[in-house]
C-alpha cells in the first residue's frame, strides 16, 4: 500500500550496487519521490511514480493498462538473493511483491551480473532486463548481442543508458511484454558454469582504449598518487562548499532579508508598539531600535533567518558536493586509501562515508551507519560521529559567528573536534565488545553523473532536511522566548553554575544556550550572540556546544538504532568528554 | 590441499597476475567474497597494494575490488604469466 493508500502495480528495480540503478529509477519517476526504510529494519528504499503509457499486448501475463499509474521501487543493491545480511533479505522481500522486475544490469560486467540475474529468474515473476551502462561498452572493447541475450534468457533485454536517457523509452514501451522464464533451482557452480555458456555465446571482447577517466581511476587508489589525489578532493571540496555557500548567502538570502523581508517586519513591529509579550515572541528584541536577525531571537526574525540565510545555503552546498562525489564514484576510493587508518580508531575504511555524511547533518550519518557490519563498529560510528561531527547546520553557524573573530579560531574549533573524534575511536576501539570486520568493496568506473537526475536527487535530501528542520527551529525558539519570560532560567542557572562559570570559564546565562543544543544546535550556537563573550569563550562554548549532547532529531535516530541502554552510554561519553575538553580549553587557551 | 608456488593476494607483487586456488577463510567469509566475483579459478590482476597492511585492490575481469589486508592474505593464488 503506498503513501496515499491506493494499492499500485509495483515495478522494482532489482540490480547489483554501483550498475546505475539509482539513475534509472529518477529518469523513470516523477518528483514523487520518497525514501523510506523497510519496516522494521534499517535498509531504505525508494519509491516513485510511473504514468504508463502504452498498453499491453493481448495475452501478455502481466497486464498493465494504459494511462495506468504505477509504483516504482528501487530495492537494496545486492550481489545475490543468498540470506546473509539484512539488504538481501530487504530485496527479496520486496522483489515478491513486483508484478514486474527490471532487473538492471551492468553491461560492462556481464559475468558477474548475471549471477543475480539467474537467481530472479528462479522467482518466476514477469521479468525485463535493462542492460544498462550500455555507454560505457564501446570504449572498454565489450560488445554483446542483446537479441541473443534475450532469446537466452527468455525475457525481454532492453540496452539502456541511464547517464543519456537512451533506452528509456524502449524499457518503458516493454515493460507490458515481460514475461516470467523460470528455471529450476541451481547451486552456486552450477549457475557460474551457465553464465560462462552465456557470456560465451553473447560476448566479444576486444582491447580497451585508455581514457582519461580510466587513468584517473588507476591513480586514484595507488599509494602515492591516490593520496596526493584525496587531499586535492577534500581540499576542493571544501573550498567548493564555502564559496557556493557564502555565494548564496551573499547573493540571494542576505538581500532577500533585508531589502524584501524587513520593511514587512517593521510594519509588524509598529503594529505590535515594539513591545509585550507578542512583539517579543514573533519581531523578537529591537536591538538600537533595528531588527537585527541574529539577535531579536523572534519567530519571525531569527528563526527564518537562521534556517534559511545561514543554515541552508551550506547544507545545500555541502549536498551538492557530496552527492557528486559519491555519484562519480569517488567515495569507495577514499575509503580504500583510509581503511588502515581508520582501523587505528576502531572503525574500517566504508566508515568513512557515514563520517562524511555527519558533516551534512548527523541523522543521515547514523543511518548510513547500518553498511557497516559488525555492531560494535556500528555504534563507535555514530557515538563518533554524535560527539564529534559538526553538522552542516553548526558549521554554518561556527564560520558565520566564530569566523567573524578570525579563521584562526575556527580552526582551533575543528582541531578540537577532530582530536576528540580521534581519541573517542582508540578509546572505543578497545573498550566496546565486538569484531572488526574487514573491507570488501566493488571499485565502480568513474563516471560523470547526468545533470537532470543528479539535481533531482540534491533536491530530495535538501527537501528533506528542510522538512525535518523547520518545525524543530520554531519550537526552538518559541522554547527560549518561554524560559526567559519565566523564572526557570535563573534557577538552572545557579544550579549548573560550577561547571559552567567554574570549569569552562563561561558567564551562567549561557547554559540556556546548551541546554537549547538539545533542540537545535544553530539555533544554540545563535544564542551565544547576544551574551558578549570574548574570543575564548567564543571557542569554548562553541565547541562545548558541538560536543555536549546530540540534537533532538540525532538522538532520536541513535535511540532507535541503537536502543536505550547503548544510547545512555553514548550520552555519557558525550557529557564526560565535553566536560573534560571544555575545561582543558578554558585552561590552555 | 597443498599447491606448490602459490602465494597470498598480499605477497603477490603489483601488476602481476594469479589464479585463485585456495580461500583459508570460513564458510561466510567465503560467500562474500563468491558474490563479488572472487571464487575458486578465477583469474585477477593485482592492481596495488597499500603500505603499512593496508588493503589490495585487485582486477578480476570487469570489476576493480578493494579488500582489507587481513582478508587479501588469505586468498591464495597461483601466479600466472601476464599476457
Amino acid at each position: 500500500m503506498s503513501e496515499d493508500g491506493y494499492s499500485r502495480k509495483k515495478i522494482v528495480l532489482a540490480g547489483n550496487p554501483n550498475v546505475g540503478k539509482s539513475m534509472l529509477f529518477h529518469r523513470l519517476t516523477g518528483v514523487h519521490v520518497t525514501i523510506s526504510n523497510y519496516p522494521g529494519t534499517t535498509v531504505g528504499y525508494t519509491l516513485g511514480r510511473l504514468h504508463y503509457p502504452g498498453g499491453s499486448p493481448p495475452g501478455s501475463p502481466c497486464s498493465l493498462a494504459a494511462g495506468e499509474t504505477l509504483e516504482v521501487i528501487d530495492a537494496p543493491g545486492v550481489y545475490s538473493l543468498d540470506p546473509t545480511c539484512k539488504a538481501e533479505e530487504v530485496a527479496t522481500g520486496i522483489i515478491a511483491t513486483a508484478a514486474v522486475l527490471v532487473n538492471v544490469i551492468d553491461a560492462t560486467n556481464l559475468e558477474r551480473n548475471l549471477d543475480l540475474t539467474l537467481q530472479l529468474l528462479e522467482k518466476n515473476i514477469p521479468m525485463v532486463v535493462a542492460l544498462n551502462l550500455w555507454d560505457e561498452t564501446a570504449h572498454l572493447g565489450i560488445a554483446i548481442d542483446d537479441r541473443k541475450l534475450e532469446s537466452i534468457l527468455g525475457v525481454p533485454v532492453v540496452p539502456t543508458a541511464a547517464v543519456t536517457g537512451e533506452g528509456i523509452r524502449t524499457l518503458v514501451s516493454r515493460l507490458a511484454s515481460a514475461r516470467p522464464a523460470p528455471r529450476p533451482p541451481s547451486s552456486p557452480p552450477e549457475r557460474w558454469k551457465e553464465i560462462g555458456r552465456i557470456v560465451a555465446a553473447c560476448q566479444v571482447l576486444s582491447p580497451r582504449r585508455h581514457t582519461f577517466l580510466q587513468r584517473l581511476s588507476d591513480a586514484s587508489v595507488q599509494p602515492f598518487s591516490g593520496f596526493l589525489l584525496a587531499a586535492f578532493v577534500i581540499g576542493a571540496a571544501f573550498v567548493v562548499i564555502r564559496l557556493i555557500g557564502e555565494g548564496i548567502i551573499a547573493r540571494l538570502a542576505d538581500p532577500f532579508f533585508e531589502s524584501l523581508y524587513a520593511p514587512i517586519l517593521y510594519r509588524i513591529s509598529s503594529f505590535l508598539e515594539g513591545e509585550g509579550f507578542f512583539h517579543n515572541l514573533l519581531i523578537g528584541k529591537l536591538i538600537g531600535g533595528r531588527i537585527d536577525f541574529r539577535q531579536s531571537l523572534g519567530l519571525l526574525t531569527t528563526a527564518p533567518y537562521i534556517e534559511f540565510a545561514m543554515v541552508l545555503p551550506y547544507v545545500s552546498s555541502f549536498y551538492l558536493v557530496l552527492s557528486f562525489l559519491e555519484d562519480f564514484g569517488y567515495l569507495p576510493r577514499l575509503a580504500i586509501l583510509l581503511d588502515n587508518f581508520m582501523h587505528r580508531v576502531g572503525l574500517h575504511g566504508y566508515a568513512i562515508i557515514p563520517n562524511l555524511l555527519g558533516l551534512g547533518c548527523n541523522v543521515p550519518a547514523i543511518l548510513a551507519t547500518r553498511i557497516l557490519e559488525s555492531r560494535k563498529e556500528r555504534f563507535i560510528a555514530a557515538t563518533m560521529i554524535s560527539l564529534a561531527v559538526p553538522c552542516a547546520a553548526l558549521q554554518a553557524m561556527i564560520f558565520g559567528l566564530v569566523g567573524a573573530r578570525g579563521t584562526l579560531y575556527v580552526g582551533a574549533i575543528y582541531l578540537t573536534l577532530f582530536a576528540v573524534w580521534l581519541c573517542c575511536g582508540i578509546v572505543l576501539k578497545s573498550t566496546v565488545q565486538g569484531f572488526e570486520p574487514e573491507l570488501l568493496i566493488e571499485i565502480p568506473h568513474y563516471r560523470f553523473p547526468p545533470l537532470g537526475p543528479f539535481l533531482k536527487k540534491v533536491w530530495v535530501r535538501i527537501s528533506g532536511f528542510l522538512r525535518e528542520a523547520v518545525p524543530i527551529i520554531l519550537l526552538g525558539v518559541l522554547v527560549i522566548n518561554l524560559v526567559y519570560f519565566s523564572q526557570v532560567f535563573d534557577v538552572l542557572a545557579d544550579l549548573t553554575a560550577p561547571v559552567v562559570s567554574g570549569l569552562w570559564g563561561l558567564p551562567r546565562e549561557s547554559i540556556v544556550a546548551i541546554l537549547l543544543g538539545f533542540l537545535r544546535k544553530d539555533v544554540a550556537v545563535g544564542l551565544l550572540v547576544p551574551l558578549d563573550l570574548s574570543t575564548k569563550q567564543l571557542v569554548v562554548a562553541t565547541t562545548v556546544l558541538a560536543m555536549f549532547f546530540p540534537c533532538i532529531a540525532t538522538f532520536v535516530v541513535f535511540l532507535k538504532e541503537f536502543g536505550i541502554k547503548d544510547t545512555l552510554k553514548a550520552s555519557a561519553i558525550m557529557i564526560l568528554a565535553t566536560t573534560a575538553v571544555g575545561t582543558l580549553q578554558n585552561l590552555v587557551f | 590441499m597443498k599447491h606448490g608456488g602459490c602465494v597470498s593476494l598480499t605477497s603477490l607483487p603489483a601488476g602481476a597476475r594469479g589464479k585463485i586456488v585456495d580461500i583459508n577463510a570460513g564458510a561466510g567469509l567465503r560467500r562474500r567474497l563468491e558474490a563479488m566475483g572472487l571464487r575458486l579459478g578465477t583469474e585477477v590482476t593485482k592492481i596495488c597494494g597499500l603500505p603499512l597492511g593496508g588493503p589490495v585492490v585487485v582486477q578480476a575481469r570487469a570489476t576493480r575490488i578493494g579488500l582489507g589486508h587481513g582478508m587479501a592474505g588469505k586468498v591464495m593464488v597461483e601466479a600466472i604469466r601476464a599476457q
